[in-house]
């Protein structure tokens, strides 16, 4: 198990001081001004060293991603956007740091600010996280009233101005370009890329997304070291990780874990067990719903990083563990995912507009078994026909869990529709 | 998904003192110019104002932003959190139904929300004081399965503990949010793995409960 001392959210369940005084005390905002003086070259290596890969889903990696935005500007200000939008079915990771740690979020945008070049921070944070908003606020308020925002902030030398935005209830916003839409106040409809965010992003002008999780470790990664991080977890997926466990174990909960740890040890060790006993076990989502489930042969052996999930066909995700025991139904659990993927689709491409609709409505007679043995083959067709050919991932999220299910539990589905068949 | 404006609407709309002086800050925290980023804070703000989002309202909003009404209307539809008719005056339930929470039981939340409030969502409850919706992942899945009311979150629910809650909205009481199993937030229910030297100087309430206990903030 992680070491407290090796922790970087020391408050994830908010029960010591929320405010700055606590946070002080626990080791943040230390020494802010001396890291930023060391330089934005500086920083940027030292978050490549560490191998930071991004926390909001895809893994893409931190470092290179900022080095991604020009040196100089050309007139034009640079942002930093912090994606609070967490919708992803499963996740419940940002929330806490955000209500109980915002500190780490707050000076990781300074920091963050800094080496991009941006003056500005704008903090897009799901409509229904209206608690979370006023926390989070609250505590903005308070890193300006200490001078560690605002002009000369933290008396860095460098002007930074951080604020908190929020939506009002579309998942889509959580996929960048559309979060950029809607921070520019229309419908939240993705973009086509390129140009990417970093040559042309909020109000056309360089932009840099990054998960609350991803900027909010920078601050202790500075501090303690990129060897300190690099330590944990496999060669090209280190360090810490927020781990969000919902559904049939014994004790749900969030906890922040070593990168890599396996999936036994993981539920066995924080959420006493599946409910039932690991024997008992089903299936798991193992990074929110759009990555695909692993059926329990595999959980026996699973991995929690990037690339375990991956060459496993399935995916980190935003590491939201959903565990399912053998009382689930399965096809219904997914077909509820379909549901919400035809809800969420924000109706531009058609090929996601429509085809969400069909998954839903095919999965909707599997859950029945009022459907044809041929309709599962043309369901798969139709994943693949929305699979990578939309503007931006929803397709894709959609498509996913629903090949999972088709991979894994093929078996399931056609005994429920040859039961339905046959007259008892 | 098709929204619409509801049928009947009010003859006008206007924002409070307090909330005119806030809507003016808001718009201060985006670059010269792009003012029009402020809309969805404000139409939220004229949908606390109202209990619904109003069509004379988005209209408001559309012209102190200086932008064409059809944007305002876009915006509008295409968010979710906007109630585009009545809400219960007492409160609006927002019963998550996405996968986590529909294994840990959140089927049978819905059905007490049939039974007791409205046979459909979205619509009023006889008496106009209640009425409810199935909504996606609110983000609170270790906590599963849970509902919204207002700012609120009510987790760990049961049938059971859900027909306490709403006994308590339907005698004008207000239930305190949070976990229904006795969890201070989403540490381990047997009690915390990790973090324990904070324990023992916990508040009586997480921070977020806590706000919701400040009267009259609901």
């Amino acid at each position: 198990m992680l070491a407290d001392r090796d922790r970087i959210f020391t408050n994830l369940y908010g029960m010591g001081d929320c405010t700055l005084a606590g946070a002080r005390k626990r080791g943040h905002w230390d020494g802010t001004a001396e890291l930023i003086k060391k330089g934005q070259d500086w920083i940027i290596t030292q978050v490549k060293e560490s191998g930071l890969r991004g926390r909001g889903g895809a893994g893409f990696p931190t470092g290179l991603k900022w080095s991604f935005m020009p040196k100089n500007s050309d007139g034009r200000p640079h942002y930093l956007v912090v994606n609070a939008d967490e919708s992803e079915p499963g996740t419940c990771k940002d929330r806490e740091i955000m209500r109980h740690d915002p500190h780490t979020l707050i000076e990781g945008c300074l920091i963050a600010g800094f080496a991009m070049n941006s003056n500005v921070g704008y903090i897009y944070i799901r409509g229904e996280y209206i608690r979370e908003k006023e926390l989070l606020q609250a505590a903005i308020d308070e890193a300006y009233d200490a001078g560690l925002l605002g002009r000369n902030a933290c008396n860095s030398g460098w002007d930074f101005d951080l604020y908190l935005h929020h939506g009002a209830g579309a998942y889509i916003c959580g996929e960048e370009t559309a979060l950029l839409e809607s921070l520019e106040g229309k419908k939240g409809m993705p973009r086509m890329k390129p140009p990417f965010p970093a040559g042309s992003g909020l109000y056309g002008c360089p932009t840099t997304v990054n998960n609350v999780e991803s900027i909010a470790v920078v601050p202790t990664i500075l501090r303690r070291g990129a060897t300190w991080f690099a330590s944990f977890g496999r060669e090209n997926n280190t360090g810490t990780k927020i781990f969000a466990i919902s559904g049939h174990v014994n004790s749900p909960c969030v906890v922040e874990e070593i990168m890599s740890i396996s999936l036994r040890e993981l539920i066995d060790k924080h959420c006493d067990g599946v409910r039932g006993g690991w024997d008992n076990l089903k299936a798991v989502i193992p990074g929110g719903a759009s990555v695909p489930l692993i059926p329990k042969s595999l959980c026996d052996d699973a991995i929690l990083d990037f690339d375990w999930l991956r060459d496993h066909q399935s995916g980190l995700g935003t590491a939201a563990v959903i565990v399912m025991d053998q009382s689930t139904d399965i096809i219904k659990a997914i077909w509820r995912l379909s549901k919400f993927y035809k809800h969420e689709s924000c109706g531009q491409c058609t090929p996601c507009r429509e085809g969400a609709g069909w998954m839903m409505r095919v999965m909707d007679r599997f859950v029945s078994g009022k459907a044809d043995i041929e309709e599962i083959d043309t369901l798969l067709q139709i994943t693949k026909q929305v699979e990578g050919h939309t503007i931006c991932a929803l397709g894709d999220a959609a498509a996913w869990p629903v090949q999972g299910l088709i991979r894994h539990f093929r078996n399931e589905i056609e005994d429920r529709i040859l039961k339905e068949k046959i007259p008892a | 998904m098709l929204r619409r404006f509801h049928h009947t609407q009010p003859d006008s709309f206007e924002f409070s003192e307090e909330n005119l002086k806030w809507a003016r800050e808001q718009i201060a925290k985006y670059p010269e110019g792009r003012q029009v980023s402020a809309i969805i804070p404000l139409l939220w703000r004229a949908q606390e104002q109202e209990g619904w989002l109003t069509k004379p309202a988005t209209e408001y909003v559309a012209d102190m932003l200086g932008m064409a009404r059809i944007r305002a209307y876009e915006v509008a539809t295409f968010y979710f959190m906007f109630q585009l008719q009545p809400v219960g005056s007492i409160a609006h339930i927002q019963v998550c139904g996405t996968t986590t929470c529909m294994i840990c039981g959140a089927e049978d939340l819905i059905s007490v929300c049939k039974e007791r409030i409205a046979t459909k969502p979205h619509q009023l409850s006889p008496c106009e004081r209640f009425s409810w919706e199935e909504v996606e992942c609110l983000g609170a899945c270790a906590n599963a399965p849970m509902i919204q009311i207002g700012k609120d979150y009510y987790e760990d629910l049961s049938r059971e503990s859900f027909e306490t809650l709403l006994d308590d909205l339907f005698a004008n009481r207000k239930p305190i949010p949070g976990s229904r199993k006795g969890r201070f937030s989403s540490e381990p229910q047997t009690g915390v793995k990790c973090l324990a030297e904070y324990e023992n100087g916990k508040a009586k309430f997480s921070p977020a409960v806590s706000l919701a206990q400040i009267e009259g903030d609901q």
